[in-house]
C-alpha cells in the first residue's frame, strides 16, 4: 500500500494502480471524472497508462449543480 | 402559423452557436434532481450552467450532474463560481474543459463575499488568459460600461452584467447602464443574476439585451417547474415587447375611443 492525497485527504491505496484502476476502485466511472494529477490536468486518454505513485496529489472533480 | 404571428426574431448566436431560447438557467440549489430536470424542461433553456467541484468520495456519486442531464440534448456551460482569484478561475475553467464537452466557460471571479460582486480586474485578467487558450468566455460582470467594453476587447464571446447581486432576487436595479452596455457592445449581452420573478425577467428583456441567465429565482420558487414556465414566457414577452417598440410615455391621458360620434 502507498499513501496518496485524494481531494485533500490522505488515503492508503494499492501500490500498483493506474489512474483508471484507482478511479474504479473508488467506484467512479472514469469518463465522468476529471483528474488533476500533481496540479496538472491529466488527459482522459492517459488515465490507463498513468501510474499512481506514493505521495501523489490527486484532485478528482466532476460537474455538480451550479449557477 | 398566420403571417402576423411570425416572429422576426433571429436565434441568439454566441460564439457561432445558435440558441432559440434566450433563457439560460443554472442547475444549483434545487430541492431534488427530478425537480431540476423538470424545471429545465419547462424553462425551454438550451444551455445550463454547471459547477466544477471535488467528488465527495464518502457519498453516493450520483450527485454528479451528468447522472441527470444528457449533454447530448442540453448544452452544459461550466462556471468558475466560488473563485476569488484569476488563477483559481483559470484552473477551474481548465478542469471544466477537460471534461471534454466544450471549450466554453462562464467566467466568474468574485471580489466581495457579502455582495458577491465581481472582481472586475481579476475577471479581465482571467478572460485574457482563457481567450488566449482558446476558450469561449462568457464573462459575468457588474453593470459597469467600461468593464464591459474591456471584456469585449479581451475577446469574450458574451458579456454578462448582473441585474442585481447573485441570489438576491432584487430584479433589475440599473436598467439605464444595462441598456447602455447593450448599445455599446457588439457581442451578445446576457444579464446574469438578480432576477427574482417573471416581471423582472420581462423588464430586463425589454431593455434589449440578448438573453438572461438565472438560477435562484427558479430553484427557490415555491414551485420551481411552474416558475420556470413563467420565466420562459416572460423572456419571450419581454423580447417581443422590445422588438415591437413600446408606445411613448405621456404624463397625460389620451382617450382610446373616438371623440367624434358622441350623443348630443
Amino acid at each position: 500500500m502507498i499513501e496518496v492525497t485524494i481531494n485533500g485527504d490522505a488515503r492508503e491505496v494499492a501500490g500498483d494502480l493506474s489512474v483508471t484502476a484507482l478511479l474504479e476502485s473508488l467506484g467512479l466511472r472514469p469518463q465522468l471524472v476529471v483528474v488533476e494529477h500533481n496540479r496538472e490536468i491529466l488527459d482522459r486518454s492517459r488515465y490507463g497508462e498513468t501510474p499512481v505513485r506514493a505521495g501523489d496529489n490527486l484532485e478528482l472533480v466532476h460537474f455538480v449543480g451550479g449557477g | 402559423m398566420a403571417e402576423w404571428q411570425t416572429s422576426q426574431d433571429p436565434p441568439l448566436e454566441i460564439a457561432g452557436r445558435s440558441f432559440h431560447s434566450r433563457l439560460i438557467v443554472g442547475t444549483g440549489k434545487y430541492r431534488s434532481n427530478p425537480e431540476m430536470v423538470g424545471a429545465i424542461a419547462a424553462s425551454g433553456a438550451e444551455m445550463v450552467t454547471v459547477a466544477v467541484r471535488r467528488i465527495d468520495l464518502d457519498r453516493t456519486h450520483e450527485e454528479g450532474i451528468l447522472y441527470h442531464l444528457d449533454p447530448g440534448s442540453i448544452f452544459l456551460l461550466p462556471n468558475t463560481a466560488g473563485c476569488y482569484t484569476a488563477e483559481d478561475a483559470v484552473r477551474y475553467a481548465r478542469l471544466g474543459r477537460a471534461a471534454g464537452l466544450s471549450d466554453w466557460v462562464k467566467l466568474e471571479v468574485i471580489g466581495d463575499q457579502r455582495t458577491l460582486l465581481p472582481d472586475v480586474f481579476a475577471t479581465l485578467e482571467a478572460a485574457r488568459t482563457l481567450v488566449a487558450e482558446g476558450f469561449k468566455v462568457l464573462a459575468y460582470t457588474n453593470e459597469d460600461v467600461v468593464t464591459a467594453l474591456r471584456l469585449e476587447d479581451a475577446g469574450c464571446s458574451a458579456v454578462m452584467p448582473l441585474a442585481s447581486p447573485i441570489g438576491s432576487g432584487l430584479g433589475l436595479v440599473n436598467p439605464y447602464f444595462v441598456r447602455e452596455i447593450k448599445t455599446r457592445l457588439q457581442c451578445p449581452v446576457i444579464v446574469d443574476a438578480g432576477v427574482g420573478t417573471a416581471s423582472d425577467a420581462c423588464v430586463t428583456m425589454e431593455q434589449g439585451v440578448d438573453g438572461i441567465l438565472m438560477n435562484t429565482a427558479i430553484a427557490e420558487a415555491g414551485d420551481a417547474v411552474r416558475m420556470a414556465t413563467a420565466m420562459r414566457l416572460a423572456v419571450v414577452a419581454g423580447r417581443e415587447a422590445y422588438l415591437a417598440g413600446r408606445m411613448p410615455r405621456r404624463e397625460v391621458a389620451v382617450p382610446s375611443s373616438p371623440l367624434a360620434g358622441m350623443l348630443a
